[in-house]
């Protein structure tokens, strides 16, 4: 036990004495947070909407009503016919036009369903997308509105959803505070601890420790324990921030919470050891963490690009990247504030990976020495 | 009394690639052996099986005593290593470094603090107990960092080039710690490029392509190939190998 004592004071002198190293490690959930919350704003503002339809018909007038007194968007023109989007979309005059189906409001009273298409520019498609959904908000509570007046049941179930997806104020930030979560853990867990094991290996130092009386195993964890640490007060710093700063309500219990993040910490640090296994050099150890974790991370999880966007084969390979089911259980909690019932499949998947990963690295790690 | 290192057959495979190939030797307690050979002849694979980090194929022996196939652990206690990469943290300081090996060899935090002080003025180096070791000369590092392979007065110690890169007269300072070391009875088992080291020890092994080409004191083995310094010895014997680096 003195033994495993001295090493741990080792290495948490190797990274206190690296202090560039550490301030960047202390400050890099900082930055991204502002820099997501501020800088990157997926909302939109005064989207300039087109109409193509019938005004005189009740219906649809009630509905472009509804989208001009909306904040996000505003009526910009109404078309005489489909032919002038395009060149309205060319002029940059619209950002999204709405068309209404001939006789819409009859077929709305008689039939309940009216046929309305909303053509976004497609040019920007993050945007785009965006815009179209807030329109499709716009006519789905108009639905909704008349569904209640035959139903009440349905239309209170239906309710929270609706809020929760059309409340665009909150939506970047309850997209990207459990992103930036992940994406912090992965790089603090297994970057750093893959580069610290692999500097070793370098410079000769490993070799030493080997020849030592202390199991290997001891020396992993010794490893580890650093950025245990500094992977904690990570988190607290995201989520005091996300909280106070952005806003973002932590609905479920902090302790299920915390339960996930250590797991998912214990996920990147054995995806760590795996790295450091296979590099030899650092530099081969920092490239490997960098394309071969933090590009698929950002890519495939679901932090920018919506998983449920991708392609097929893209969304089974997003299957494979442990973020993404670590940032569907943080926004359930935080977001949702679902209880362990409510997470107990994603859970399941990230503890068999997390398994999987540390047999396989330990394993590995133990052949190499 | 037994011998430090008593070594029977042993070969190490890799795939068909035979790194060390049914070898044989004895190191007697207290002398100085010098474990020759070319880049690539097999020494390190020999030296990290004697270390217990790695298996033998087949063959075997006991260093200090214990076997090397079963009981690795036991063996880790009583030897000390040195590897010709210099092997202390750079941004540790110096007493630092001392108290981090002794607490990695089990010592109490009393005999820590005795070492420190033993080692440091031994070596001269009371002044730069708080320098970085990374701002240490070259030498003071090779110097200091043999002084931490022995620090639990190990039975045998195992030193891979520990020379590489310094000046002879460095070198010599250097030789002379060795001498100190085997004076209180402890082997030393010592791999270098450098032939004029190769003189100071009592019996040297030659390693050619894997196998043992010649085992014995450096005066006996001039004699035998005629030659006047050890420099020609090797590259009488390195001369054989057929295999590449």
């Amino acid at each position: 036990m003195k033994e495993f004592l001295a090493f741990v004071r080792k290495e948490f002198q190797h990274i206190l004495r690296d202090k560039r190293t550490m301030l960047i490690v202390l400050i890099l959930p900082v930055v991204q947070m502002i820099l997501f919350g501020f800088a990157v704003r997926t909302e939109i503002e005064n989207a300039r909407v087109d109409i193509v339809g019938d005004l005189s018909d009740p219906e649809v007038r009630k509905i472009v009503d509804r989208i001009d007194n909306n904040r996000y968007l505003e009526v910009a023109e109404v078309l005489p016919s489909p032919n002038c989007i395009t060149s309205r979309f060319e002029k940059n005059k619209a950002d999204v036009a709405v068309c209404f189906g001939m006789d819409f409001g009859t077929h709305l009273r008689k039939e309940g369903r009216g046929s309305v298409k909303i053509i976004g520019d497609g040019s920007d498609p993050n945007s785009a997308q965006m815009i179209v959904n807030y329109v499709m908000g716009v006519l789905r509570s108009e639905q909704t509105e008349i569904s209640s007046s035959l139903s009440g049941q349905d239309a209170v179930q239906t309710a929270p959803s609706v809020q929760l997806m059309y409340n665009p104020a909150m939506k970047s930030a309850y997209n990207f505070v459990p992103g930036v979560m992940g994406l912090i853990m992965m790089v603090i867990c297994s970057m750093m601890t893959s580069v610290s094991i692999v500097r070793e290996k370098e410079s000769g130092t490993m070799e030493l420790l080997l020849v030592s009386p202390v199991k290997p195993l001891w020396i992993i964890v010794s490893k580890v324990l650093p950025y245990l640490f500094v992977s904690t007060v990570n988190f607290a710093t995201i989520l005091l921030l996300s909280r106070y700063v952005m806003g973002v309500p932590m609905r479920g219990s902090l302790l299920l919470l915390s339960v996930v993040a250590v797991l998912f910490v214990f996920t990147s640090l054995s995806l760590g050891l795996l790295i450091s296994v296979v590099a030899s050099t650092q530099k081969s150890a920092l490239l490997l963490s960098g394309m071969g974790l933090m590009m698929p991370t950002v890519l495939l999880s679901g932090i920018i690009f919506p998983c449920e966007n991708m392609p097929g084969i893209l969304q089974c390979l997003s299957h494979l990247i442990p973020a993404k089911w670590f940032i569907i259980m943080v926004k359930k909690i935080m977001i949702q504030g679902a209880g362990f019932p409510y997470i107990i499949k994603e859970f399941c998947i990230l503890a068999g990976m997390t398994a999987f990963l540390l047999t396989l690295s330990v394993k590995k790690f133990r052949i190499r020495l | 009394m037994e011998n430090a290192i008593e070594i029977h057959g042993l070969t190490k495979k890799f795939g068909n690639f035979t790194a060390v190939d049914n070898i044989s030797f004895t190191v007697r307690t207290g002398e100085i052996f010098g474990f020759l050979g070319a880049n690539g002849a097999g020494k390190t694979t020999a030296m990290r099986i004697l270390c217990g980090l790695s298996i033998p194929t087949a063959g075997g022996g006991t260093v200090a005593g214990f076997d090397i196939v079963r009981e690795p652990e036991k063996i880790k206690k009583h030897i000390g290593y040195m590897s010709q990469k210099f092997s202390l943290y750079p941004d540790l300081k110096v007493w630092e470094n001392i108290r981090l090996f002794g607490g990695i060899y089990g010592l109490s935090g009393k005999e820590i603090s005795d070492k420190t002080a033993a080692i440091l003025s031994r070596l001269g180096m009371e002044d730069v107990r708080d320098a970085f070791v990374a701002s240490l000369p070259l030498g003071w590092k090779q110097k200091l960092s043999f002084s931490i392979a022995m620090i639990h007065d190990p039975r045998i110690v195992f030193l891979d080039e520990p020379t590489g890169g310094v000046d002879p007269e460095t070198r010599r300072r250097f030789w002379e710690l060795i001498y100190e070391a085997t004076s209180g009875g402890v082997t030393v088992f010592v791999t270098t490029h450098y032939m004029d080291e190769a003189e100071y020890c009592d019996r040297v092994s030659v390693m050619v392509d894997g196998r043992i080409e010649a085992l014995d004191s450096p005066d006996a083995l001039k004699r035998r190939y005629g030659v006047n310094d050890m420099d020609a010895v090797f590259r009488v014997l390195a001369g054989r190998a057929v295999r590449e680096e």
